[in-house]
Order: structure tokens, then sequence, then C-alpha cells
């Protein structure tokens, strides 16, 4: 996946659009088609259980959520925006004190209308901190030429 | 028949306990999310902040600070609940409650959101209801609006893990 690939450019620029991914320092690491890296380094700010140091349940919940949309921009089809209709999280295990957490997502199926998307959330620890599946909009260009905007 | 407590006295109590549960949590800090009470009934509040949007084009809330925020006032709804039976019912000491010596939080086990409107860009607020609380397995319903309480614009479901009754 080179730096000057059109979708890695489509989804950085997604990601960079969006306040709160920013907020949350999240930074596209790879992008392929309908399916995107993103990482979110480890901050004292996102901390949900002080004693223990582990990241906001919340936190995770918006880096999927992001990840996901990404994802759904970058799919050949090209939406021109998109919007999260649902999204279910299971929460494995606590993620670990200090370590960045890497979400990648996938669009696994797209209709005119609807992307379906997959997500992983992990830490370099054995198994997934979190998994989502979620459901997005498909907002389409009239021309179809691809767009680089929405959440 | 016993006195009834002087108020101040009552609300001190409850507010104390509400503090520490909210207080020690620097994610909801960050996000900027307080909690109202009503008697026992909360309302968490999200002020809006620009650090909090998702879609600058609209300018429409992020779904993931959304996603945040129910799960922020399911768990703490859900926690309250607790605090409240302890609290009131004399087994816990409100007094000697601070963010570092609350009884254990429970854990989300999953969440499910549903996104029912944009999230505009103004202040948001939700309440939680827990429709079931075992003795290991919770279910909270939690509801989020903004200008109009009949139209919300997110609603979620989890089950959540319950701590050991001795912590």
């Amino acid at each position: 996946m080179e730096e000057d690939d059109p979708r890695m450019r489509t989804a950085r620029q997604f990601i960079d659009a969006i306040p709160h991914a920013s907020a949350l320092g999240m930074t596209v690491r790879a992008v392929g088609t309908g399916r995107v890296v993103v990482d979110m380094p480890w901050d004292e700010r996102l901390i949900g259980d002080p004693a223990r140091g582990v990241i906001h349940g919340g936190a995770v919940s918006a880096l999927m959520d992001t990840t996901g949309g990404a994802a759904v921009i970058s799919h050949d089809e090209a939406p021109l925006a998109t919007a999260t209709l649902g999204l279910r999280i299971d929460y494995m295990r606590a993620a670990r004190p200090g370590e960045a957490i890497r979400a990648e997502a996938e669009v696994y199926h797209m209709t005119r209308h609807v992307a379906f998307v997959r997500a992983t959330a992990t830490d370099g620890g054995e198994g997934p901190v979190a998994t989502a599946t979620g459901t997005f909009t498909v907002e389409r260009a009239p021309g179809g030429t691809r767009g680089s905007r929405g959440s | 028949m016993k006195r009834p407590e002087p108020v101040q006295v009552v609300k001190e109590r409850r507010d104390r306990a509400l503090a520490a549960l909210v207080g020690g949590i620097p994610y909801v800090r960050t996000v900027g999310i307080a909690f109202e009470r009503r008697g026992d009934e909360l309302t968490a509040l999200l002020p809006f902040r620009e650090e909090n949007v998702g879609n600058p084009v609209l300018p429409a809330l992020h779904g993931g600070v959304t996603a945040a925020f129910l799960e922020t006032a399911a768990l703490i709804g859900l926690a309250w609940a607790a605090l409240w039976d302890g609290v009131e019912g004399g087994r816990i000491d409100a007094a000697s409650l601070t963010p570092d010596r609350l009884p254990p939080m429970p854990k989300t086990i999953d969440l499910t959101i549903d996104y029912l409107r944009v999230g505009l860009p103004r202040d948001a607020y939700a309440r939680a209801r827990v429709t079931r609380s075992g003795r290991r397995y919770a279910s909270v319903f939690v509801e989020a609006w903004q200008d109009n309480r009949a139209r919300p614009f997110a609603q979620a479901t989890g089950h959540f893990l319950m701590p050991p009754p001795d912590g």
C-alpha cells in the first residue's frame, strides 16, 4: 500500500477531517479496497479505569466507528459520504495499559444504500480487545465520482 | 416513627456518592460528560464541543462520541443504581467515598447502538434504564436526545458483567 495510493489519501482525508478522530490521535496505517487499519495511541485522558490504567470502552467505540466509516469511504464503489446506522461492539478484554490500540475494519458486503462492516481492535496482546459489526449508509455521488467526506 | 433526615444531609450524601462515581474517570472528563441527579434519577449531559464533531460539513456529532456517551450513561446508571442501594441502605458510608475508594465498576460485555438521527452540534442528554439486574449480568437500555425528548437521536442496549458482591 503506497503512500500516494488514492485510497490512502481518501482514508487520511476522511480521518483528518474528523475533529474527534484528531482529538483521539487516530492515524491511518493501511488501506485496501473497503479495508482500513487505524491506530489510536494510549493516552491518560482516555482512561476509563484509573486503578488499572485501562482505556475507556467509549474511546474504543469511537475508534471502531471511525475505522468502519473510513473502510466504507475506501470501498471501490467510492461512496461520497457515510453515516453509521447501527454498531454492535463486543468487549473481550481490557486493553493493555500503555499500548496503542489498532482497529482493522472491512466492508464485507455493500448494497446500493448500505455497507456491512466488521471490525477488530487489538493491542499486541493475546486475542482481540474488542470486535464490532456495523451497518453504514452509502451516499453515492450522482455521477459516481469519488468523495472524501462524511462520518 | 423515626424522624426523616434533614434534606441537606440526604442531598449531600447522595451528591457526594455521585461525584465520587463520576469524578474518577478521566475519559468522562475528556469528552465532557456530566451527570444531573433528581432523587435517584440520573440524566447524562454531553455539552457540545468542537472536538466531538464527526462530520465537519454538516456539522454533526461523531458517532463514536455518541457511542461513548450512551455507554457512559448506561455504565454510570447501572453503577449508580447499585451504589444508591448501598448508600441509602446504610451498607456504604458516603462520607468515605472517593474516586479511588469505590465499589468495583460493572464491565461492559457488549453494546448495540442504533443511530436514529444526525447528532446536531448542540448539547445532548441521555437516560439509562436498568432492564435487568442480576447477580452476575445486567441489561441496560439507554436513550439520547437533544432538543426534543420524544425524538431520540440514538439509543442502545448493553450487557454488563457485575462485580462480585464482596468486591
